[in-house]
C-alpha cells in the first residue's frame, strides 16, 4: 500500500474475517447439523461443533432418503443433475459456437436478422415465458425427459455474443494463413478457432455448468415423476417433509451434496470462473 | 519458380471505392519485385490478389502457364508471409509448419523432411520446432513464418511487410538474410513495403504504388536516376529531393530559379520546352560545396544536422522561400546564418511538368 | 460486427447457425409471442372457454390491490437486497484490496456462495431461522426476542432478503475487487502526496472512480432480485405470510401454475418482460459508455 500503517492493515485482516466468518456461517452450520444423529437434531439448542455422525447420514442422504419418503436417497438426484448441467453447459457451448462462428466469419442473406434473433433471447429469461415455455414442452412430448429439462434452458444470446467477442479478437491474418495452407471453414473451425478460444470455452463451461446445476424452477414445472428429479429439487421436498418429521440431519446433508460439485468447480478453477464471470456480464 | 502475369488487374470494392487502377507486369522467374508506396497506395491489396485473399474485379492473373483469378489461394502454388508473421499459437513451431502439407496430405515422412530442411535453412534448432511462437523471440517467429512458406516449396514467395514489427537492427539482419535466401532458393517473390530502403536493396525492380496507380516501374538505380514523376522523385532517396519552381528560358539552354542566377541544362538542353514553368528538382547529394567556383550560387544556412558520416544542411537560396537540403560528406563545421556557395551539377537535374506532375525530357 | 476477411458465400452458415435459431424459435419467440398473446385472453379455470380481452388483463392488474402490492414488495426486496450485498461486499473488497497479503485467499473464501443454489441457500437460512430449532432464532430469544419470520411479514421479509443477498456478496465482491485493482496505483500515491489519508482516499478518490462498476453492478442485482431468487421465495416463504413476501416472478408462477389465471398471468409475464427489457437497455446503454470512457 502507498504508506505504511501497520495498524491500518491489521484491522483490514479483523474486518476480512469477520466478513468471512458471516459468509461462511451458515455453511458451517449446515456441516455441523450433516455430522450429528437425528435425535441431536430436535434438542435445543443445536450443536455449534461437527458430531461423529457423517458417514452415517451420507449413506443415509445418498441411499435411503428421509423416512417417510420413498427411500431412494438422492444418488439419483446428483445423478440427474448432472446430466443436465451437462447437457446445458455442452449445448450452449456447442450452438453457440457455431452460430458465433457463423455471424463473424461469413456474409450471408438475413445475417443481421439472425443475429437480432438472437439477440433479443438475452431479454427473456425463462422465468417471464414459463407457462408458454411449459406449454410448448409439454406438446412436444418432452416432460420428464433429460431433453426437456436441458433444451429450453440451452439457447443463450450471452455465450454467442462472448465468442463473438472473442473472434472478433483473433487477427484476420490467421484466417488468411489458413486459406494458404488450404484449410476450408470447418477444418479452420475445428484446427484453429476452436483450439484459440480454449480458455475462454473453459470458462464458459464452469460458469454454465453451475447455472444448469442450480436451476429449479424449470426442472420443478416439466418433471412430475420422481425419477427425474434434480438434487437441488430434492431439498425442498425434503423441507416440505420436515414440517411433519424434521430430520435436519439428512436435510443439511443434502444440501451439502448439492452444493458440493458447483463449490469444487469455483475452488478449483477460481481462475477460470472468475474469468467466465467478468466476460458473459458484458 | 514462375513467371507471374498481371495485366489490366484492377480492383473495385462494393462500396464504389477503387483500390487499384489498372496494373499490368510480367514478373520473371527467380525475379524480386518490390510493390513500395506510402500507406493506403494499394500495394497490399494488390500483393492480396495475387494471393487470392482479395478478389479481382477486372484483368488477367496468371501464375506459371495457369489463369489463377478464381483458384482459391491454396490452388495458386503460393506461400505467403505476414506482416503479423500469423503463426498459430496453439501449435508447436513444428505443427506450424507442418500444418499445410498436412491438409495437402503429404505423407508424414516426406512432411517430416520438407520440414526439417527448411528448419536447417533457417537455423532453426530442434529445440526451438517444439516450442510455441509466444516462446520465440521477433526474428526467430519471423524465420518460422518464412519456414512455413519454404516448406510449401511454392512458385512464388509473397511477402506483406515481413519486417515491420521487428527493431532497426535487426530489420537490417533479416533484410539480408531474405535477400540471401531469394537468391539461393531463386523462388520468384513479391514484397510490400512502404520502406523506401529496404525495398531500394531487396528488389529487383521496383513497382512504386501511389493512390492505386502505378507511378513507375523499373530497378533501383532506374528510379534513383530517372524518376518519371515527382511523387517517385520525392518517395525514393533519404534525404527527400528538393523542389523548387523555375522557368526553363526561350531557347531550353538555361532553367532559372525564380529571382536566382540561370543555371545551365545539361545534355544540350530542352528546347522543346523553351519558355515553359517547371518543377526543378535536385537531390542533396548533387549539390556541392564549392569555394570560389563561378556558377555558385550562395546559400544561406538555416539548421545543420550532424549524422557524422554525413553532414545535412538546411536552407535557402537567396530570397528564395523554397527550403533547401544539401548533403555533404564527412564532418563539417557549418553554424546556422552562414552564407555557402552552393554549385548544381547540370548532369542532376530533374525536370518535371507542374500541371501533369510527370517528368519533361 | 464482420470480419474484413470471410468465406465466401455457401449453404454453410445457414447450417451452422440453424440449431440456435431453432431453439430460438421453439422456445423463446413462440413462447414469448403465446404470453403476449394470451395476456389478451380471458380463460376460465378448466381451460373450456377462452375469450379475447384486448387489455381487460392488464386492466384488472392496474386495479388489484394485491398485484400493485406485490410490486411494492418487490421494488423494496430488490433494493434492500441490492443495498445490502453490495455494500457488504464493497467493504471487503477495499479491505482485501488494501492487504497486500492473502487478499488471494481472502478471494476464495468469500467466492464460493455464488456456487450455492437459490434454493439451497433458502434451506440454510431457513434452517438458521427456524423459530423451534434454529440456531440464530435460539440466541435472539436468549436475547429477548421472539423471531418466527412464518407469522411476522416484516421477518419474513428480512429473512429472505439476508438469504438472496448473501448468495450476491460473492458476485459484487468480485467485480468490486477488480474495479479497485484496475484503479491506477499512481493515482492514489498522487492523493497521499497531496496529503489525503486512507478514509479520505477512498471517499474522494477511489468511491467516485469506482462509480462504473458500481451502477452496472446495481442494474445486474435488481435483475438478480427480480427474477432469480425466485428459488429463495420459493423454500422459506413460499411468499407469506399473508403476501408479505410475494414478489412479481412468485406471483406470476403462483397465479398461472397454482391459481390457473393463465390470462392474469400471462398479462403479469408481459409485464415482467417490458422491466427486463428497460433493464437491458440501461445496461447497454451503460456499457457503451464505458467502452467510451
Amino acid at each position: 500500500m502507498v504508506e505504511n500503517r501497520p495498524l491500518l492493515t491489521i484491522f483490514s485482516h479483523i474486518m476480512l474475517l469477520f466478513g468471512v466468518a458471516v459468509i461462511a456461517l451458515p455453511i458451517w452450520i449446515m456441516f455441523v447439523a450433516a455430522s450429528h444423529p437425528e435425535i441431536r437434531m430436535t434438542q435445543v439448542p443445536l450443536p455449534m461443533l461437527p458430531g461423529g455422525y457423517f458417514f452415517e447420514n451420507l449413506d443415509i442422504a445418498l441411499n435411503r432418503g428421509m423416512s417417510g419418503m420413498d427411500g431412494n436417497g438422492v444418488a439419483y438426484m446428483m445423478l440427474n443433475s448432472l446430466i443436465m448441467a451437462m447437457m446445458i453447459a455442452v449445448g450452449k457451448i456447442a450452438i453457440s459456437l457455431l452460430s458465433a462462428f457463423a455471424i463473424v466469419y461469413f456474409r450471408f442473406p438475413f445475417r443481421m436478422f439472425f443475429f437480432w434473433m438472437i439477440f433479443v433471447t438475452l431479454m427473456l429469461p425463462v422465468e417471464v415465458r414459463i407457462l408458454p415455455t411449459y406449454e410448448v414442452v409439454a406438446n412436444l412430448g418432452m416432460l420428464d425427459s433429460y431433453w426437456g429439462l436441458s433444451i429450453p434452458l440451452i439457447a443463450s444470446a450471452t455465450a454467442t455474443f462472448m465468442f463473438r467477442q472473442v473472434f472478433l479478437t483473433i487477427p484476420d491474418e490467421m484466417l488468411e494463413a489458413a486459406r494458404i495452407d488450404g484449410a476450408g471453414p470447418m477444418r479452420f473451425f475445428w484446427d484453429i478457432l476452436i483450439p484459440m478460444s480454449r480458455t475462454n470455452i473453459a470458462a464458459l463451461f464452469v460458469i454454465l455448468f453451475i447455472y444448469g446445476w442450480n436451476q429449479y424452477l424449470w426442472p420443478l414445472l416439466i418433471t412430475s415423476e420422481p425419477g427425474m428429479y434434480t438434487v437441488v429439487m430434492g431439498i425442498k421436498q425434503m423441507l416440505e417433509a420436515a414440517e411433519q418429521v424434521p430430520q435436519w440431519n439428512v436435510i443439511m446433508m443434502t444440501a451439502l451434496l448439492a452444493m458440493l460439485p458447483p463449490i469444487f468447480v469455483v475452488i478449483f478453477m477460481q481462475s477460470l470462473f472468475v474469468k467466465g464471470l467478468t466476460e458473459t456480464e458484458k | 519458380m514462375a513467371r507471374v502475369v498481371l495485366e489490366g488487374i484492377r480492383k473495385t470494392y462494393p462500396n464504389g471505392f477503387k483500390a487499384i487502377h489498372g496494373v499490368d507486369v510480367a514478373i520473371e522467374e527467380g525475379e524480386f519485385l518490390v510493390l513500395v508506396g506510402p500507406s493506403g497506395c494499394g500495394k497490399s491489396t494488390l500483393l492480396r490478389m495475387i494471393a487470392g485473399l482479395e478478389s479481382i474485379t477486372e484483368g488477367r492473373l496468371s501464375i506459371g502457364d495457369r489463369d489463377v483469378n478464381n483458384l482459391e489461394p491454396s490452388e495458386r502454388n503460393i506461400a505467403m508471409v505476414f506482416q503479423n508473421y500469423a503463426l498459430y499459437p496453439h501449435m508447436s513451431v513444428y505443427k506450424n509448419m507442418a500444418y499445410g502439407l498436412k491438409i495437402m496430405g503429404l505423407p508424414k515422412a516426406e512432411i517430416e523432411e520438407r520440414v526439417k530442411k527448411a528448419a536447417t535453412i533457417l537455423e532453426l534448432t530442434d529445440e526451438q520446432l517444439i516450442r510455441k511462437p509466444r516462446q520465440l523471440s521477433g526474428g526467430q517467429r519471423q524465420r518460422v513464418a518464412m519456414g512455413r512458406a519454404i516448406v510449401r516449396e511454392p512458385s512464388v514467395f509473397l511477402f506483406d511487410e515481413p519486417l515491420s514489427n521487428l527493431d532497426a537492427k535487426l530489420r537490417v539482419q533479416m533484410r539480408l538474410e531474405i535477400k540471401t535466401l531469394q537468391a539461393n532458393l531463386g523462388i520468384t517473390s513479391i514484397y510490400v513495403t512502404h520502406d523506401q530502403v529496404e525495398a531500394m536493396t531487396l528488389g529487383h525492380r521496383l513497382m512504386v504504388l501511389n493512390a492505386g496507380n502505378v507511378e513507375q516501374l523499373g530497378t533501383p538505380i532506374e528510379l534513383y536516376q530517372r524518376p518519371e514523376s515527382l511523387f517517385v522523385a520525392g518517395f525514393i532517396g533519404s534525404p527527400a529531393m528538393n523542389f523548387a519552381e523555375a522557368r526553363i528560358d526561350a531557347a531550353g539552354k538555361t532553367i532559372t530559379i525564380s529571382g536566382q542566377e540561370a543555371l545551365p541544362l545539361g545534355d544540350g538542353g530542352m528546347a522543346e520546352h523553351g519558355g515553359k514553368d517547371v518543377i526543378l528538382g535536385v537531390r542533396p547529394e548533387h549539390l556541392e560545396l564549392v569555394a570560389g567556383a563561378p556558377d555558385a550560387v550562395p546559400m544561406t544556412v538555416t539548421m545543420v544536422e550532424q549524422l557524422g558520416a554525413d553532414t545535412l544542411v538546411h536552407g535557402h537560396f537567396g530570397e528564395s522561400k523554397s527550403d533547401l537540403t544539401v548533403r555533404l560528406e564527412g564532418i563539417r563545421h557549418i553554424k546556422g546564418g552562414e552564407v555557402l556557395p552552393i554549385r548544381v551539377s547540370p548532369d542532376h537535374l530533374h525536370v518535371f511538368d507542374p500541371k501533369t506532375e510527370r517528368r519533361l525530357s | 460486427m464482420l470480419k474484413n476477411v470471410h468465406f465466401g458465400p455457401s449453404v454453410l452458415p445457414f447450417l451452422l447457425v440453424f440449431p440456435q435459431i431453432v431453439v430460438t424459435l421453439v422456445f423463446f419467440i413462440w413462447p414469448a409471442s403465446q404470453a403476449l398473446y394470451q395476456s389478451l385472453l380471458l380463460e376460465d379455470a378448466f381451460g373450456l372457454k377462452t375469450e379475447f380481452v384486448w387489455f381487460k388483463n392488464f386492466e384488472e392488474l392496474i386495479h388489484d390491490p394485491l398485484y400493485w402490492s406485490s410490486f411494492e414488495i418487490t421494488v423494496v426486496f430488490s433494493f434492500l437486497v441490492a443495498f445490502l450485498s453490495m455494500s457488504f461486499a464493497l467493504v471487503l473488497a477495499i479491505f482485501a484490496d488494501r492487504v497486500i497479503k492473502g487478499s488471494g485467499a481472502y478471494r476464495t473464501l468469500l467466492i464460493w456462495p455464488y456456487a450455492v443454489a437459490p434454493v439451497t441457500a433458502g434451506a440454510l437460512w431457513v434452517f438458521m431461522f427456524n423459530p423451534t430449532l434454529g440456531i440464530i432464532s435460539y440466541a435472539l430469544s436468549a436475547l429477548g426476542y421472539e423471531w418466527n419470520h412464518q407469522l411476522n411479514g416484516g421477518e419474513a421479509m428480512a429473512l429472505v432478503v439476508m438469504a438472496s443477498a448473501w448468495k450476491q456478496v460473492a458476485y459484487n465482491f468480485l467485480f468490486f475487487l477488480a474495479g479497485l485493482q484496475s484503479i491506477p496505483k499512481s493515482l492514489i500515491e498522487a492523493a497521499a502526496i497531496d496529503g489525503a489519508g486512507p478514509l479520505r482516499r477512498t471517499f474522494d478518490i477511489i468511491l467516485p472512480l469506482l462509480s462504473p462498476t458500481t451502477f452496472f453492478l446495481l442494474v445486474i442485482n435488481i435483475v438478480y432480485a427480480f427474477f432469480e431468487t425466485f428459488g429463495v421465495i420459493h423454500v422459506v416463504t413460499a411468499g407469506g405470510p399473508a403476501g408479505a413476501t410475494n414478489i412479481l416472478v412468485y406471483k406470476v408462477f403462483n397465479d398461472g401454475f397454482v391459481g390457473l389465471d393463465l390470462g392474469g398471468s400471462a398479462a403479469q409475464s408481459v409485464i415482467l418482460m417490458i422491466i427486463v427489457i428497460g433493464l437491458t437497455v440501461i445496461q447497454f446503454k451503460y456499457v457503451e459508455k464505458r467502452v467510451a470512457y
